[in-house]
């Protein structure tokens, strides 16, 4: 099989199916941005338990929930939480038994745990002497973290939460074990209604390139007026 | 103003004050002069509980801040301070580091507050940096900026944690001339330093602190023209040629 016939094949099935195709990019883009941002939601919750200071005697539980948490998500493969959620959903809460919100919950669930780290240590970043220099004019505890310590946390994290986007864009295709219809999803289709295999995938690699360096491209852009900024 | 008694502070095993007392009196400057690790940052950080002494007593305008049931915050609106590094907030501009205080805390409305940072600023020579953020500033002009924003919390005492150890050489007088007019107005203020003819010039006491204690002190004439303490008289030698 010649590259020029894998070119010309490639070409005739993104021209044929490029409905599906486009179906397929919609839904990885949109699985991977509802993650991100209840990722960002609840990761910043597990963050906040993670440094949170009340204690019972020595023990700090909401410290000790949030680390086994974050160790357990990042410590099993994607593809054994998304099926663990594709098969406990159903049966814990039947009416968000629906696969594809199993597998969103699952994927949520996962990226939490990263975005915990992201936000934890974007606002470990920022310098100690600056909340010092707010606590001695008089602020408490809560107008530090809301005036000083936020809004300068938020450049350390927003990068990392562009590159955790691009992670999450590749990592949906996991999903496809499950058939929700993003880009692996279709390729697979495609691929085993034609027996084009290879070019089908030639196809999702092109399709996820495109968004991965779209979104890499834009955080690239951010990043640098950030810089001007600093 | 401020009174201590018996400060005791430790970090992990390393004992860092051994019984400081000492007594601020309103009007007083005072500079705290010693080698590093004498413990000297630690007490001027301890008058305002940023570090949490183990035992003795605090007392700041009749209150002993010590206490677990005060509400330090109340406090250290009192007591301004100012860091080595800064610590000016640079995702604010000069008027918002200034304004954000008083409009947050005392409830000021903001022309009132920044018609009182515009005089400060004026005070400093900063006036046409208002709408800069610190990074376009120097050093220099970072520390005016981190004193007239403690000031602009109308403070009863100042505390200067080495205010001039970060600075270019040249751009140590211009603060110095600040902190000066300050004292000279009649602020209150406890000045950690190394500028040993500052401390001579402006202090009307003048602390030597060694291993944790203040070993010796007294009126600048005393300290520096005629030390009594031989570790005071074994550091003046080290640092005055």
């Amino acid at each position: 099989m010649s590259l020029g016939k894998i070119f010309s094949n490639v070409i005739m099935l993104m021209t044929k199916y490029h409905q599906p195709l486009l179906k397929g990019m919609l839904m990885t883009v949109q699985l991977s941005c509802v993650t991100v941002f209840f990722g960002l939601v609840f990761g910043t919750l597990v963050a906040f338990m993670k440094m949170s200071e009340f204690r019972i005697w020595k023990i700090r539980p909401l410290n000790v929930i949030a680390t086994i948490y974050v160790e357990v998500l990042r410590g099993t493969p994607l593809l054994l939480q998304l099926y663990f959620f594709y098969f406990l959903m159903p049966k814990v809460i039947p009416a968000l038994g629906d696969k594809k919100i199993s597998i969103t919950v699952a994927l949520i669930v996962n990226s939490a745990a990263y975005v915990a780290e992201i936000v934890r240590s974007g606002i470990a970043a920022v310098d100690p002497g600056q909340a010092e220099a707010a606590r001695c004019l008089g602020l408490n505890k809560t107008q530090t973290m809301q005036k000083i310590i936020i809004p300068q946390a938020v450049k350390n994290i927003l990068p990392a939460m562009g590159n955790e986007l691009v992670m999450m864009l590749k990592e949906t295709s996991l999903a496809s074990t499950f058939f929700i219809g993003e880009i692996m999803t279709q390729c697979n289709v495609i691929g085993g209604a034609t027996f084009l295999q290879i070019e089908t995938l030639i196809i999702s690699g092109i399709l996820y390139l495109v968004l991965t360096t779209t979104v890499s491209k834009l955080v690239g852009i951010y990043e640098r007026r950030l810089a001007v900024s600093d | 103003m401020i009174k201590v008694e018996n400060l005791h502070k430790s970090f992990g095993e390393l004992e860092v004050l051994k019984g400081v007392s000492e007594h601020i009196k309103k009007g007083e400057v005072v500079s705290v002069i010693g080698a590093s690790g004498s413990g000297k940052s630690t007490f001027l950080r301890c008058l305002n509980m940023l570090e949490e002494p183990e035992s003795g007593s605090i007392i700041f305008e009749g209150t002993d801040i010590t206490k677990e049931k005060v509400n330090i915050d109340q406090h250290r609106q009192k007591m301004g301070m100012i860091f080595q590094h800064f610590n000016v907030f640079p995702h604010m501009t000069v008027l918002e580091n200034i304004t954000m205080a008083p409009i947050l805390i005392k409830k000021k409305n903001k022309a009132e507050a920044e018609e009182q940072a515009m005089k400060l600023l004026e005070m400093v020579g900063l006036a046409d940096k208002r709408d800069e953020y610190p990074r376009r500033l120097s050093g220099g002009q970072k520390q005016r900026l981190a004193i007239v924003r403690a000031l602009a919390m109308e403070p009863d005492v100042m505390l200067f944690d080495e205010p001039t150890s970060a600075l270019d050489p040249e751009m140590v007088g211009e603060v110095l001339q600040v902190i000066k007019n300050l004292v000279k107005s009649g602020m209150t203020a406890v000045i950690v330093t190394h500028e040993m003819g500052f401390a001579k010039e402006v202090s009307d006491r003048v602390l030597f602190m060694d291993g944790g204690v203040i070993a010796e002190s007294g009126t600048p004439e005393e300290i520096f023209g005629n030390p009594q303490n031989p570790r005071t008289k074994e550091f003046l030698s080290k640092v005055l040629y």
